[in-house]
């Protein structure tokens, strides 16, 4: 596979700046809600704050690839005296848990960075978040080139996963069929 | 489809154990928008004035806001509304956090809670699932070990919870309702709750709130906040520190307490430390509120910071806000240290960290004064922090003379007798006031103590300067970016207003002035309320990002009703007659609207009942503070007025 030059967007999280609001939340589910920010709904954010203050745990978590089963294990991590679950920085859409899915329909999110259209100069969550916990920036690096999977795609291959690619295939020619 | 609101309220009569979800009249939300206002429309149409504040009749209605749970910042206030124990009057009790945007996506407006539970319970609300379960395992449990524990038992991490502590299951009337970093305090409501037998409502929420025209309403979402980054880097000059920014006075971030302990009032609401503050006082109190202070923190969608993450070594974790680090403390002419301490008793009890330590103060006076005796106070500590402590538990629990003090200070010194009522100094419509006692009378504040029905002056000002600037330089400073103001008549008060002469307190601003302004400070909050928005990003401080001028296009784009600032400007002046209304039928007149007799030193009595006369007259109501049959027609509640004539009120 050949190498090429890609610009990768960072999110750069700082915890101790995280005032808790889930601001960054409210505006992803507007953003990605069809048409465009015509509802809000933290369950179907991309962006998840693992929040427990009275432990003072703050962690924004982004919304990664989707996987079709859970970890065969569960480790934690001791931080400063707090303890996380593995699962609290785990940014896939999995069997065990809600966070992640769209809540009606169980389909995985994916954060996009707010390249949906229009292209957003920065991810929205970064700019309503007036506390700077989350800051943009921009790296450049040398990457393997590779298919990247559409939307689509990864919502048909988590329902395959679901129902096997038999249903799916029916239910898609069912539906094509009353069109 | 309903936009902003979801258009039904979750019914649930505890007595029967039946729980409905009815769908509410888009009619009411165009008269009265929602919130605080649609709350008292409830109130007004299904709770008789007869109706005892512990009876199973009374309705305990808890709200979002119509903008509750939008993108607006800082829209995720709870309007708590029943019939208050304390005042007897109507009580609504607020709180932020993150409770109302929950009960919203999970697809409601309000709960309306009816009867009582013949046992403890707590309501569990997951979207279309509601529960009422059994809370005897939580009997006597604090409200933040509650909420901890109702998480652990039902696996919900994300769940919000609003609960009381032993207090409200004891029905103290200063007892709160207390959710994650706030607290829905004044006037009794978690006495309420208690009496209903409700010791928490848990709500777990997934579902869409919608809005009418969305890239409009994303447009003013993004004004607001980018104005909270010009205001954050922007303090008010000329001003003291805790009024120069936005939010609630940020008492968690700020250590330098010149100002309130030298000006604010120390023990039962009478001593002046005019010579506090030094510099090993500052040294000390920096360090012990940065040793407990873990974290500053927000409300839902909010960039503020007015609250924090309270760890004292030893004891369990807590949130705190604004001016509680310093009630217990100076009430008990203590230390820091001891606020802090205390206050963690007094969260996880559940009281409203505004009248208790008053209530407490003034039992250690009446002790003093030898009203109260030693046999009232057996086996109490000597220690000046010991025997808080000791008081706290006893009124908590309701013993001894705890079971008298419990029902605040004023039903306490009737019920004590022997001259105790002139300790209960502090008091306005029964309940205690702001430590606070000043020189010269200001005419703007006469009004809002007096007239307010909130009963609390936190919940009435704001937007006007609290005195007048000392130069016209300032003064030119301060208006020229007042885009605040619904009329520029206001910039020319604030220009002639002077700190002495014939300009300046107590007959300037004139009586019409002063009516002026307290109207548009009313106005602003009973906008918030309605709207479910936090007054420390609107009606409370000054220059806020919210105001006359756009809260219209908040609403017609939310929701898609027309609203311009004549509409908003009709919608408030209703919600504030109504609830006059409400408290009308229960008895309020003139003779009740006093702020105390000891708050200015210099008082003004013919220049007082000439504010009042013009405060009624402004509003539409009569003299004796009763809305008038025109007002009420011209408001649309002419069914105000005809029980108004069946009871013979008018």
């Amino acid at each position: 596979m050949s190498k090429v030059k890609k610009k990768v967007k960072v999110i750069k999280i700082d915890l101790d700046k995280c005032n808790g609001c889930r601001a960054c939340e409210v505006i992803c589910s507007a953003f990605h809600a069809k048409p465009k920010y015509s509802s809000n709904n933290p369950a179907r954010s991309r962006i998840r704050l693992v929040r427990d203050p009275i432990r003072d745990v703050y962690l924004p978590v982004y919304a990664g690839e989707y996987a079709k089963a859970e970890c065969a294990g569960r480790d934690k991590y001791v931080i400063d005296g707090k303890e996380y679950s593995e699962c609290d920085f785990c940014r896939a859409s999995c069997p065990s848990r809600d966070a992640f899915k769209e809540p009606d329909s169980g389909l995985p999110l994916k954060c996009d960075m707010c390249e949906d259209d229009p292209a957003q100069e920065k991810p929205l969550c970064v700019q309503w978040c007036l506390n700077d916990a989350l800051t943009y920036e921009e790296e450049e690096v040398e990457v393997e080139e590779e298919a990247k999977p559409e939307d689509v795609e990864i919502g048909l291959e988590s329902m395959v996963d679901k129902y096997g690619l038999q249903k799916v295939m029916d239910t898609v020619a069912r539906m094509a069929k009353k069109d | 489809m309903r936009y902003a609101e979801t258009g039904y309220n979750l019914e649930i009569d505890l007595s029967r154990g039946n729980i409905e979800r009815v769908q509410t009249d888009p009619k009411l939300t165009e008269l009265h928008l929602g919130g605080l206002g649609t709350n008292a429309k409830v109130l007004w149409d299904r709770v008789p004035p007869e109706t005892e504040p512990f009876s199973s009749d009374n309705l305990l209605i808890f709200s979002t806001g119509l903008l509750g749970g939008t993108p607006a910042p800082g829209a995720n206030r709870t309007v708590v509304t029943t019939y208050s124990p304390q005042t007897l009057l109507m009580g609504y009790s607020m709180m932020g956090g993150f409770w109302a945007p929950e009960l919203k996506y999970a697809g409601y407006d309000k709960i309306i809670f009816r009867g009582k539970s013949p046992n403890l319970v707590y309501v569990w609300i997951n979207n279309d699932k509601v529960e009422i379960r059994d809370a005897s395992h939580l009997r006597g449990k604090g409200a933040v070990e509650t909420a901890e524990l109702i998480r652990k038992e039902l696996k919900e991490p994300n769940a919000q919870v609003a609960a009381i502590g032993l207090a409200g299951e004891n029905r103290v009337y200063t007892a709160s309702i207390e959710q994650g970093r706030s607290s829905a305090s004044r006037l009794g409501i978690g006495a309420v709750m208690g009496d209903k037998g409700i010791k928490a409502i848990v709500v777990r929420g997934t579902k869409d709130i919608n809005l009418a025209r969305p890239a409009e309403y994303l447009e003013l979402c993004n004004e607001v906040l980018n104005y909270i980054k010009l205001r954050n880097s922007n303090p008010v000059p000329n001003v003291m520190t805790i009024l120069q920014g936005l939010g609630s006075p940020q008492e968690m971030l700020h250590t330098d307490e010149k100002w309130h302990t030298e000006n604010f009032m120390w023990g039962n609401a009478r001593v002046r430390k005019k010579d506090y503050w030094n510099k090993e006082v500052e040294e000390k109190w920096k360090a012990t509120q940065e040793t407990v202070r873990t974290r500053l923190i927000s409300c839902y969608n909010c960039p503020m910071k007015c609250g924090a993450i309270i760890s004292v070594p030893g004891l369990s974790t807590y949130m705190m806000k604004c001016f509680s680090k310093l009630t217990y403390t100076m009430a008990a002419f203590a230390d820091l240290d001891f606020g802090f301490r205390i206050a963690q008793r007094a969260t996880e009890y559940g009281v409203d960290g505004f009248s208790t330590p008053q209530i407490m103060a003034f039992a250690f006076e009446l002790k003093e004064a030898g009203i109260l005796t030693d046999a009232d106070f057996a086996g109490c500590p000597t220690d000046s922090e010991g025997k808080f402590f000791w008081l706290l538990d006893r009124i908590v629990r309701r013993e001894g003379i705890g079971d008298v003090l419990a029902n605040g200070t004023y039903w306490a010194a009737k019920q004590i007798g022997k001259g105790a009522e002139e300790y209960a100094h502090n008091n306005i419509k029964k309940h205690e006031q702001l430590p606070l006692k000043l020189g010269m009378l200001n005419p703007v504040y006469f009004l809002m103590y007096a007239t307010g029905e909130k009963i609390n002056i936190t919940q009435i000002e704001g937007q006007f300067p609290q005195a007048p600037f000392m130069t016209m330089e300032e003064r030119q400073e301060f208006i020229k970016d007042w885009t605040q103001v619904p009329d520029e008549k206001f910039k020319q008060i604030v220009l002639d207003w002077e700190p002495r002469g014939e300009r300046s307190n107590p007959y300037y601003p004139t009586v019409d002035m002063s009516v002026d302004i307290v109207d548009w400070q009313e106005k602003m909050h009973y906008i918030d309320d309605a709207l479910g928005v936090c007054a420390g990003l609107s009606s409370f401080p000054l220059k806020p990002p919210y105001h006359i001028h756009n809260y219209p296009k908040f609403i017609s784009s939310a929701t898609g009703m027309d609203m311009d600032e004549a509409g908003l400007t009709q919608v408030y002046k209703r919600n504030r007659t109504l609830i006059r209304a409400i408290n009308v039928r229960r008895g309020l007149r003139r003779a009740d609207e006093k702020p105390p007799e000891d708050h200015w030193k210099k008082r003004f009595p013919e220049l007082e009942e000439k504010l009042l006369d013009a405060y009624y007259k402004f509003k539409g109501w009569n003299r004796e503070g009763i809305p008038t049959k025109e007002t009420l027609h011209e408001l649309g509640m002419d069914y105000i007025s005809e029980d108004f004539e069946q009871r013979g009120i008018i």
